[in-house]
């Protein structure tokens, strides 16, 4: 293999797994030390630049990190990355000092926003403080887009949203809501320099083809707009017999939403096996708490009415079998017909994205499945000055990846509107290697590895949360165990940076690495190589970070894997060839605009 | 900061045939230099014993004072373990092997606690011949009293203050050979890949089995001009052969060429391939093990590999004719079995 090039800003990014899982890349290990040093206002400022939403994020990610984290490869459960973002939001002190402060410099242009949700207001954010003036148009009567329609209060307090859109619109955005654009033309015709567009995608499907469905009439509500219906306070009751169809996290909002309105009893009923249900597995734990049973392999088949009103639906029984080529279908069991009495349905069987309002001659083209056609990577339409985030750009997925959208957009927005080649002038990662030393067994982070197990979240008692659809139901870590939860994170932007030319292959490393990661030996093919480590190395998606030849000719091979960061082949080495070195990344905002000092 | 390790390890660390992962085997985080030599024989008797599959609670460890007799607080914190007087741990290794012939024995010493203060001792051990394993590690100087040259120091080697040694060295596996020592090895510490092999060889051996490691001082003898440094090792070691040892449990998978390869058989099964370097050289015959490191000596090459083994090695025990039995688990009536037994004893030597 040929040396590696830690040179390369990727090669130490890939090594810090949640940063790099995370479609914003926050510098997940960089806010944890900080809120385990109780520093929670600069936490929460190293989120504010990278993600904009912490308080909203910390309650409702995905948390594409978590899945990533290093620390589930050791043991059983990753860091509560998420949580602690929350802690940050929680406890910070005054954050609006720390963030630029207006009123900036016009530059002279004039950017639309179409949207008020998190891809829009990430836009906003980045842009702004460069001397854009943003006008913002939003149909709802509030910012935030489907962070306030879509969900529910339970997870996340109004007043939390209501903070952090606030910081943005404070930057100086010009804000119309209750306006809804009916069309694009229009706002072409307006005199703006750029226009983004993050609409979401706000068109719930139904399920027109379903016998009974006309009759059933109101009874049967699209999830989302159920949803921003009780968001806006339009609905404030459901039947008692409430059945939700649909398996991803709309659902569980549906489901536990129905339970606070009045619905005693609420089934999830899903087409597919539970196991490759789309909603997160703790949405669907908390779910189950609230005494929501969730029936797989069951698929719709028609409305029951009486008397022109619901009163139950049917579902065929189904079994996934999977072909040859990996490929599922749902196959009928032969089983009954499934009968489940109900008063309401909601259906949250997915979400698309709707363009009404863009006239199809403007010179802006659409694929053929009525997405507007973009390049990924600059999110540019074919009429160069529009350009998407959010939901909208390429389909519906969630809140931190609009945010990352909205980086990237904005970017593409500066560097078009400075004359600058969109694609190929687009600014580079600022990176940061520091040595980390300050004695023999030192360091300028934790490095002890903390064996406790994660801890729980502390969730509001049930009773009383049924009865309350605004009471939040997860309570967040208190700060001692936020401390405790912090030290499980294993550091994994403390890199272990080898330098050949210091090494005497006195195997000090290789004896005292706890996982095994350290090997010496001669070079070779990576599939042979990886034969041959100390410990087997069968996570390809792993880098092996390789050393440039050593005085016996042999390599240092370091698998990347299961690495503690926990310092101890620096400690042990006598010649310093092993060093601990903080690596920060951050990604290129626009305008290569620092937030953070 | 970083005084302990972590508990985590590799979650698919390969296990051994009792079930044990490497971690087993393991001991206390070292509290020597860092790049110490000594860490690293540590590791090869960890890797030894978790290869071997050996049961902690049948080996006993013993040590005397010096930078190597620390290091059995580092590996087999499972196993029993006496640190005993500044070169004394031949005489307190003969007294525990003698009330219990059942233990596997590990001895570890240096240059000083064996070829200064404790010779007398070290000597005796091996014409008795202990069923032992006796690790030197040899780094030429006595690190815990700040680096001065040791007996084994070689002569002209430069130390750290920089004066060269006016003195020449006792070569221990020369003196082993010399007083009939039945397994005589000599390795570095810097090469586990011989190392290993050696120790589960050693441990295979009835018999005292002397394993003699280059283990630099990092801290006070690795600089230019000694013969100890990691750097002079390398360029100037030179070995009997690669060796490998199949344990008698195992299958022999490794193809061996023909011809320069030597097997060796032990008591207990288990074999050890030496693949020969030297078409000379015969390591079960002493002559021919004693000319062959003279003639390493005379080239200024540090000769290492297995040296010498005698295949028809009986233990001190066997000698000694005593009971099959271990001392320690016999009761009062058998060991003090009365003036009857004695009156008879006596009247046999009427």
């Amino acid at each position: 293999m040929n040396p590696t090039d830690i040179q390369n800003p990727e090669y130490f990014h890939k090594v810090v797994d949640c940063q790099y899982a995370c479609p914003a890349h926050t510098p997940v290990p960089e806010y944890i030390r900080l809120i385990a040093a109780e520093r929670y206002s600069e936490a929460y400022m190293i989120n504010w630049e990278s993600n904009v939403f912490p308080g909203v994020l910390g309650r409702t990610c995905d948390r594409p990190c978590e899945p990533a984290c290093r620390r589930g490869r050791v043991e059983e459960q990753p860091v509560a990355i998420c949580r602690l973002k929350r802690v940050a939001a929680d406890y910070k002190g005054d954050v609006q000092t720390m963030m630029p402060q207006g009123p900036f410099k016009p530059n002279g242009k004039k950017v639309a926003l179409i949207g008020g949700g998190p891809a829009s207001l990430t836009v906003a954010r980045d842009l702004a403080p460069l001397g854009y003036e943003i006008h913002l148009f939003d149909e709802q009567p509030a910012g935030g887009g489907m962070m306030r329609s879509q969900i529910p209060s339970f997870r996340l307090p109004e007043s939390v949203l209501d903070e952090e859109v606030g910081y943005v619109l404070n930057l100086g955005i010009h804000t119309q809501f209750n306006k809804y654009v009916s069309s694009l033309r229009e706002v072409l015709g307006m005199g703006y320099d750029a226009i983004f567009v993050g609409t979401g995608a706000p068109r719930g499907r139904d399920l027109n083809d379903l016998p009974g469905r006309q009759e059933a009439g109101a009874n049967v509500q699209i999830g989302i707009e159920f949803l921003a219906n009780v968001a806006f306070s339009h609905l404030d009751k459901i039947g008692r017999k409430v059945l939700v169809l649909g398996g991803g996290n709309t659902a569980m909002d549906c489901c536990r939403t129905a339970r606070r309105l009045g619905g005693t009893d609420v089934k999830v009923v899903v087409r597919s096996p539970k196991s490759e249900m789309k909603a997160s597995p703790w949405e669907i734990e908390d779910a189950l708490h609230e005494d929501i049973p969730i029936y797989e392999n069951h698929v719709p088949k028609a409305f029951v009415t009486e008397n022109g009103k619901l009163v139950a639906m049917t579902f065929e029984k189904v079994k996934a079998v999977y072909g040859e080529d990996g490929k599922r279908s749902l196959v009928p069991t032969g089983e009954p017909e499934v009968r489940f009495e109900c008063d309401d349905v909601l259906i949250a069987v997915g979400q698309e994205n709707a363009f009404p309002w863009i006239e199809r001659d403007l010179g802006l083209e659409f694929d053929r499945w009525e997405l507007p056609r973009l390049n990924k990577d600059t999110l540019q339409s074919t009429l160069p000055h529009v350009f998407f985030g959010g939901d909208a750009a390429l389909g519906p997925k969630n809140v931190i990846t609009a945010v990352a959208q909205g980086h990237t957009a904005a970017v593409s927005i500066d560097l078009f509107l400075e004359g600058k080649d969109v694609e190929n002038e687009r600014p580079s990662p600022m990176t940061n290697l520091i040595h980390q030393k300050m004695g023999i067994h030192e360091w300028m982070y934790d490095s002890t590895v903390a064996n406790d197990k994660r801890f729980k979240v502390p969730h509001a008692d049930k009773s009383q949360a049924l009865n309350d659809r605004l009471l939040e139901v997860e309570l967040g870590f208190d700060p001692a165990t936020a401390y405790k939860e912090a030290e499980r994170c294993l550091n994994c932007d403390v890199q272990t940076v080898f330098t050949t030319s210091r090494c005497i292959e006195c195997d000090a490393c290789v004896d005292i690495c706890p996982t095994a990661c350290i090997t010496f030996t001669e070079n070779g093919e990576e599939d042979d190589l990886r034969t041959r480590l100390s410990a087997p190395a069968s996570v390809l998606s792993q880098d092996l970070y390789v050393s440039t030849d050593l005085p016996t000719k042999r390599v240092m091979i370091k698998d990347e894997n299961v690495c503690l960061h926990c310092g101890l082949c620096a400690e042990r080495c006598p010649t310093s060839a092993w060093d601990m070195q903080k690596y920060l990344y951050n990604t290129a905002k626009a305008g290569n605009m620092q937030y953070t000092r | 900061m970083t005084f302990v390790r972590p508990a985590f390890r590799h979650p698919d660390a390969p296990v051994n045939r009792l079930g044990y992962t490497r971690k087993f085997y393991e001991g206390a985080l070292s509290t020597l230099c860092a790049g110490c030599g000594h860490d690293s024989v540590s590791g090869a008797i960890i890797q030894s014993c978790f290869e071997m599959a050996v049961e902690p609670h049948k080996v006993a460890k013993l040590s005397g004072i010096g930078c190597s007799s620390k290091t059995p607080t580092y590996f087999l914190a499972n196993s029993h373990g006496f640190n005993s007087v500044h070169g004394r741990m031949p005489s307190v290794a003969t007294g525990a092997y003698m009330a219990n012939r059942d233990l596997m024995y590990i001895g570890v010493s240096g240059d000083g606690d064996s070829a200064s203060i404790g010779m007398g001792q070290f000597v005796h051990a091996i014409r008795r011949n202990l069923n032992i394993t006796y690790i030197i590690m040899n780094n030429g100087c006595y690190g815990l009293t700040k680096g001065q040259d040791s007996a084994t120091a070689d002569f002209g080697s430069v130390n750290k203050s920089g004066s060269a040694n006016m003195f020449h060295a006792i070569d221990m596996c020369g003196l082993a050979l010399e007083l009939g020592a039945t397994f005589v090895a000599r390795s570095f510490s810097g090469d586990k890949q011989q190392l290993i092999p050696l120790i589960k060889a050693a441990m295979s051996h009835p018999g005292f089995a002397l394993i003699d490691v280059v283990s630099p001082c990092v801290t006070f003898n690795n600089n230019p001009g000694s013969t100890k440094s990691y750097d002079y090792t390398r360029e100037h070691i030179e070995a009997t052969g690669a060796v490998d040892f199949v344990p008698f449990m195992n299958e022999i998978t490794t193809e061996y060429a023909e011809g320069d390869t030597v097997e060796v058989a032990l008591h207990d099964g288990s074999t050890i391939h030496l693949n020969k370097l030297s078409p000379d050289f015969d390591p079960c015959d002493r002559h021919s093990a004693v000319s062959r490191l003279y003639r390493a000596k005379a080239e200024g090459d540090i000769l290492t590999g297995l040296i010498y083994i005698d295949t028809e090695s009986k233990d001190l025990h066997y000698l000694l004719n005593t009971a099959d039995q271990p001392l320690n688990q016999l009761g009062k009536d058998k060991l003090c079995p009365g003036s009857s037994a004695l009156d008879k004893i006596n009247a046999g030597l009427r």
